[in-house]
């Protein structure tokens, strides 16, 4: 725990509007600039300023390590999916027309964030994962993923 | 002669920039040294395709929501070609992965070996084998 | 494309479903825990990717056939197309069926290699680059196959590296490897990139048609060299070849086996593809290089690599030289830019996947039962395990080319090819090379046979798990059945190297 009281008032106002921010980035990132990369790093890094103002054992409390080793796969997992959804829908492995049962192209918006979900929770599972390693690591130790 | 370099200025630094990333790769016997120059020459690479996908007068391919959505985008506009941009994005993360895999191992053999030094992991190798015998 | 063996609403999406189930299945490999559970994963979904595989093979077997697949629905040049013709058909089902046998001979193998807590995320990896392997052999888009070929090597990077436990050169073996393997990939962009400035496109099939067009541009030669550079990195083409012997001889023994059975394989495809389909292999630039780069350094590679083999006493870094040569004998037939040769070629890489599969596959049981590597410790093995010593002898029978093996019907099909076009150095050449195989392949025989075992420490025999066994045995069959009845490996590879050739069309 920090001693600095400043630091940790104002990361606890500052972690929610971070990702808020982040889904801000995620949400927008359909139709201008943003999208799951940069959300995903900006979601993590709230995760990151929370671990390093409150301790790692707050920190592994609120996102469980194993918890990251599950999103990477989770969110290859929800783009894999959209692509599946769009085959028993009809269309092609990835055709995002056909989400929207008019076939219209709202069905393209439906499809990229939802796709970009999958981004988004991945990459942040990353940067934790990436932070818990190096963070976590001993100088010999042996709990790193190969 | 200096219109004909100046014309190709982006290929003459991308050029610099992939031997020197090359050059690093093979002279120093550091291991990070190398994952770095191996990243200079994955960029130099990157900067090729985004000068390809420069158009003199363009502007960035982002249009306003409602123009994508009834199709009135402009005739005449002038954009940059947003394809290679995409294919770099691509290449970005892949040369991410790449990089932290190879940090990934790195930091696994000064664990294990206890150096990153190329010539001294050949030569603690070679004595390996020796001791088996081989 | 109708459907061939599979339910139709499945049928019509095969050619993306073959790479995405394995790729999307390797996520809940990574999610849960239990090794034996994700082994299960993996093998289900090969086994799908392999049903996927053979609907393709069967649809595209007609002359001139393809199959373009419109992924999202965008289609083709401004989408990614999956094509599929006879070639890569012909490749999705070697890589789908030795991917399969691989994975059964993984459950024992892997379960005795690598740590527990790893196991599952060992075979996540693996479904990983068996996804980004059928990608590249079924991807119509020219950067697409870049990534691809970057999922693959990179999760193949970290499974060869899981072998540090056996013994920690796997570690540096898998970083050389990676360094190699980006310039190779990088090398491979820069091709592309030239390719895609000049034509404007990155379809396979719309750069062929712009390229013809443009009839000898300097720049998309420059592109073909880069690519055929950066390729031949990842296919162990002769000079480049130095990180192959390391990583094989130290990767976990079931990585191996399916690495030797079948990432250089897709590493030749490209090749194929790009000097004989996107490019024409009869226009001046590429039919040089085949003449002068490719040729030259097939012939080195055979020679040299099979003299290198001579001197290893570590038996999997001996056969991965021995792999090397091998790719020689394959490029030999690319470089004769024949159908002939080309078919030749395609024979080779079939036949070569299943002797280097078994072998490899008999070293793992070896190497399960008694934890040894070198030819010094295969003294009197034959008396305490002589079905697998059976086993391992008829591959390497094969590999030598003795008649009634596969290895004797590619180097029949080879040197007929060669007298074809009037090369009869390039004969001199294979006997020679075959002849070095007769003396490293004698000294493992001889040990395992002839010679007494030494100490007491192979008393008791072991058996060899059945889930070795089956694979092993399919294997070596495999090996003998089409070393006499050769017909249905030589027209798979005659329509492959037609495909390539004529676009499919046989003149």
């Amino acid at each position: 725990m920090s001693p600095y009281v400043v630091l940790r008032v104002v990361s606890k106002l500052l972690i929610p509007l971070i990702f808020l921010f982040g889904f801000y980035v995620h949400f927008h990132g359909e139709y201008s600039p943003g999208g799951g990369f940069a959300a995903g790093v900006v979601v993590g890094v709230g995760v990151i300023l929370y671990a390093l103002i409150f301790g790692m054992e707050a920190a592994r409390k609120a996102a469980p390590p194993y918890w990251a080793r599950v999103g990477m796969a989770l969110g290859a997992l929800i783009f894999a999916g959209v692509g599946f959804v769009s085959l028993f829908m009809g269309g092609n492995y990835l055709d995002y027309t056909v989400l929207d049962p008019n076939h219209t192209y709202l069905g393209q918006h439906i499809g990229i964030v939802a796709v970009e979900f999958g981004v988004l929770v991945s990459v942040t599972a990353v940067i934790i994962a990436i932070f818990y390693g190096f963070a976590g690591r001993e100088r010999t130790g042996d709990g790193a993923e190969d | 002669m200096v219109e004909i370099v100046a014309e190709r200025f982006t290929y003459a630094v991308i050029l610099v920039l992939m031997m020197v990333g090359l050059y690093a790769v093979i002279a120093t016997g550091n291991l990070v040294k190398r994952m770095v120059g191996l990243s200079i020459f994955q960029t130099s690479v990157f900067l090729l395709y985004i000068a390809t996908a420069k158009v003199f007068g363009g502007g960035p391919a982002i249009f306003d929501y409602d123009d994508l959505a009834y199709g009135t985008i402009p005739e005449d506009a002038i954009y940059a070609n947003p394809l290679p941009h995409v294919l770099i994005l691509t290449a970005i993360v892949v040369g991410v992965a790449t990089l932290a895999m190879g940090l990934a191992l790195v930091v696994r053999i000064r664990e294990i070996y206890g150096t990153i030094e190329d010539d001294e992991l050949s030569e603690i190798d070679h004595d390996d084998e020796l001791k088996k015998g081989v | 494309m109708e459907p061939q063996v599979l339910p139709a609403a499945l049928a019509a999406h095969a050619p993306a479903l073959l790479v995405m189930i394995p790729l999307i299945m390797s996520a809940p490999a990574a999610m849960i825990k239990n090794g034996r559970v994700a082994w299960v994963i993996a093998v289900l979904s090969v086994g799908a990717a392999l049903a996927m595989a053979l609907e393709v093979f069967l649809a595209t077997r007609a002359d001139g056939a393809i199959w373009s697949y419109a992924m999202g629905g965008w289609e083709p040049p401004f989408g990614i197309e999956y094509r599929i013709d006879a070639l890569n058909a012909a490749l999705l089902l070697l890589l789908g069926t030795t991917g399969f046998l691989a994975l059964l001979f993984a459950g024992p193998s892997v379960a005795d290699e690598i740590s527990r807590g790893k196991r599952s995320l060992f075979y996540s990896a693996f479904l990983i680059c068996f996804a980004g392997l059928s990608g590249v052999a079924s991807t119509g888009d020219a950067f697409n196959l870049f990534v691809f070929l970057e999922i693959s090597s990179i999760a193949t990077y970290a499974i060869i590296a899981m072998g540090w436990r056996n013994d920690r050169q796997a570690l540096t073996a898998s970083f050389n490897y990676l360094v190699m393997g980006t310039i190779g990939a990088t090398f491979f962009v820069i091709g592309v990139g030239f390719i895609y400035m000049t034509t404007g496109t990155l379809n396979m099939a719309d750069q062929a048609q712009a390229i013809a067009a443009m009839n000898g541009n300097r720049a998309v030669e420059v592109g073909f060299a880069f690519i055929l550079v950066g390729i031949g990195l990842k296919a162990a083409l002769f000079p480049l070849h130095q990180w192959l012997p390391n990583a094989y001889a130290y990767a976990p023994n079931f990585v191996t086996t399916f690495l030797a059975t079948t990432a250089t394989k897709v590493a030749f495809y490209v090749i194929i593809r790009y000097s004989y389909d996107v490019f024409s292999v009869h226009t001046g630039f590429v039919s040089n290089a085949m003449i002068w780069v490719i040729t030259p350094l097939a012939i080195a590679g055979m020679l040299v690599a099979s003299t290198q083999a001579l001197f290893q006493n570590n038996v999997r870094r001996l056969f991965a030289y021995s792999s090397v040569a091998q790719v020689g004998y394959m490029m030999l037939g690319l470089g004769m830019a024949t159908s002939l040769g080309l078919t030749a070629g395609m024979i080779h890489l079939i036949n070569h996947a299943m002797m280097k599969g078994a072998l490899f596959m008999a070293l793992g049981a070896f190497a399960l039962s008694y934890g040894i590597r070198r030819i010094d410790d295969f003294k009197g093995l034959g008396q305490v395990m002589p079905v697998t010593s059976a086993a391992f002898t008829v591959g390497a029978l094969s590999l030598v080319g003795v008649p009634f093996t596969v290895g004797f019907i590619s180097k029949f099909y080879l040197i007929q090819a060669a007298l074809d076009a009037g090369w009869w150095w390039a004969v001199a050449a294979i006997l020679i090379s075959s002849v070095i195989a007769v003396f490293y392949v004698y000294r493992i025989l001889v040990a395992i046979w002839v010679t007494p075992p030494g100490e007491s420490d192979k008393a008791a025999p072991k058996r060899v798990p059945l889930a070795i066994a089956v694979p092993l045995c399919v294997l070596v069959l495999a090996n003998l059945v089409f070393g006499v009845y050769a017909e249905p490996i030589v027209s798979i590879a005659r329509a492959a190297a037609d495909a390539a050739v004529y676009g499919g069309v046989t003149p």
